[in-house]
């Protein structure tokens, strides 16, 4: 027992369990939409095309959340912008703006003596290291996309399952799709605390497929990915503490565990 | 539910569509009233869909204008039921969740549905015979039950004209004839209902309306009127004659 409840006398544990649940519940429920749109390459170059605007915040001293939320923002809506405007296939477009931005920031981070960040914490996630500002605003962040999942639900699920329907019942399809990629980029700067640029992909998809599998319903996929994602990103937390590993990685190979257990689960239990 | 339907009605005059640099339409003109169960066929490519796109304003007009009239000009008063691949398969929902997505545009913002919201969507489920497999994932069902679920929908939505594209792709011949008979009893309460069918199949007398498409309007008007051998020839070249022997008599193939 005390294995689980030591780390706690900690304050920096406390704040990276509040930051790990947060993302644990947040990334898969947006996951949810990414896996059945299949927008897994979008989420993954959004969560690259951040940083950028991070090494920007870090060399001016606040915090990355201020800098990554409307970079993150900003960069959806060119994607989907640049794609329309010139012909391009989207995941072209999506590639290269990913793999510019990434490198723009790789560049600046490497040249900005003023910048005091460790890069592997960014890449890879330190959740361990989390200030009190960063709940705070992950606290709000959570609430603002919570929100707006509510609020958009109904258009989101027609627009998902049936786009053409849904410009017929006359559901502005492409505000709906704008506002998804806008809570994809909030969730995304929440997740890269705790999973990194690199992994934050692991923690928005991994743990909704698996729900995936196992549920029939969309909103179950989103409730039952939560759960899984929670699980992932709160162990994970423990490995990082205990084995003192990066904590992008740890969560990772959790989650991608519980998949695979899923997955094999799943067809024993099919078989017999 | 039938008594909320008042003179629906789609005037199409003059419609030019330009797709992909093709003109897809010429010169389109005709129009549909209430009670009314159309069916819309000619060969693959003939631009049956295109017009279904035009009439609920997926596609822009190079030409002409599309009138709704009574109902049908209110909000949610056209229901469109794309092509089955036009459809997000892997997206996990119930018969019931789909249905349910008819009552969304009549919900004002933020609400969630309510009981009355529920109480419709049992009706509806019911009215199309899918009460038993609400519960089951829409992926599991057959072409015709997907058409079944759709038309609920429809009806959730409180629409007085049902468009359907392809409607009878993937459903067997005689889960069609279901169908068929569920359209005619929303055709009986007042609403237009048209359907898009690449072959001219044995339930072509089933309709009402016949409107006979190959980029312009070959013919309109009830299925033994609309086939006459020119237009049948002019739709589908001579084999469209054979059909047409088997179907109407001999004394059609043999004018």
């Amino acid at each position: 027992m005390d294995y689980i409840s030591e780390p706690f006398q900690y304050s920096f544990m406390v704040r990276a369990l509040i930051v790990s649940v947060l993302v644990g519940l947040m990334c898969p429920m947006l996951g949810a939409y990414v896996i059945t749109r299949g927008r897994a390459f979008m989420g993954d170059a959004l969560a690259h095309s951040v940083l950028p605007a991070m090494v920007v915040a870090f060399m001016l001293g606040f915090s990355p959340f201020f800098a990554a939320v409307p970079a993150g923002v900003l960069i959806a809506i060119l994607m989907g912008g640049v794609s329309r405007r010139t012909g391009i296939s989207e995941d072209t477009s999506i590639g290269i703006i990913f793999a510019g931005m990434f490198a723009l920031g790789l560049v600046m981070l490497s040249t900005a003596s003023t910048v005091n960040v460790d890069i592997e914490d960014l890449l890879l996630g330190q959740v361990l290291g989390v200030s009190q500002t960063d709940v705070y605003a992950s606290l709000g962040l959570t609430a603002l996309v919570l929100a707006g999942l509510y609020a958009f639900h109904r258009q989101l699920v027609y627009t998902t399952f049936d786009l053409v329907g849904a410009t017929v019942v006359g559901i502005k399809t492409r505000m709906v799709e704008y506002v998804l990629l806008a809570l994809l980029a909030l969730v995304i700067v929440i997740g890269i605390q705790a999973a990194g640029i690199v992994l934050v992909m692991a923690m928005l998809i991994t743990p909704a497929a698996a729900a995936y599998l196992l549920a029939k319903r969309f909103v179950e996929v989103m409730a039952l990915g939560a759960v899984i994602g929670a699980v992932s990103a709160v162990t994970g937390l423990y490995l990082s503490y205990y084995i003192d590993l990066p904590s992008g990685p740890a969560m990772a190979l959790v989650a991608t565990g519980v998949f695979a257990l899923t997955v094999v689960g799943k067809r024993r239990f099919a078989t017999r | 539910m039938g008594n909320k339907v008042s003179s629906p009605g789609i005037t199409v005059d003059d419609v030019t569509v330009v797709r992909g640099g093709h003109t897809a339409l010429t010169d389109v003109t005709f129009s549909v009233g209430p009670s009314t169960l159309m069916g819309i066929v000619g060969p693959n490519g003939a631009g049956k869909s295109t017009l279904l796109e035009a009439i609920v304003g997926l596609l822009p007009l190079s030409k002409g204008s599309v009138r709704l009239h009574g109902s049908a000009a209110e909000k949610g008063g056209i229901a469109y039921v794309p092509q089955r691949d036009r459809i997000n398969w892997s997206f996990p929902a119930t018969v019931h969740d789909v249905v349910m997505m008819g009552r969304c545009c009549n919900l004002s913002w933020l609400r969630q549905p309510g009981k009355r919201d529920r109480e419709m969507v049992c009706e509806c489920l019911k009215r199309v015979d899918m009460w038993d497999r609400r519960n089951s994932r829409i992926t599991q069902l057959s072409g015709g039950q997907r058409q079944r679920v759709f038309i609920g929908r429809a009806l959730a939505q409180e629409a007085s004209v049902i468009l359907l594209d392809e409607a009878f792709s993937g459903v067997d011949v005689g889960a069609q004839e279901g169908i068929i008979e569920v359209l005619q009893t929303l055709r009986d309460e007042g609403r237009v209902v048209a359907l898009v069918t690449h072959d001219l199949t044995n339930l072509a007398q089933r309709f009402d309306d016949i409107l006979c498409i190959n980029h312009h309007i070959c013919a309109q008007g009830p299925p033994e009127e609309a086939f006459t051998p020119e237009v049948v020839r002019e739709l589908y070249g001579s084999h469209g004659i054979e059909f047409a022997a088997n179907h109407y008599g001999p004394d059609l193939s043999d004018q």
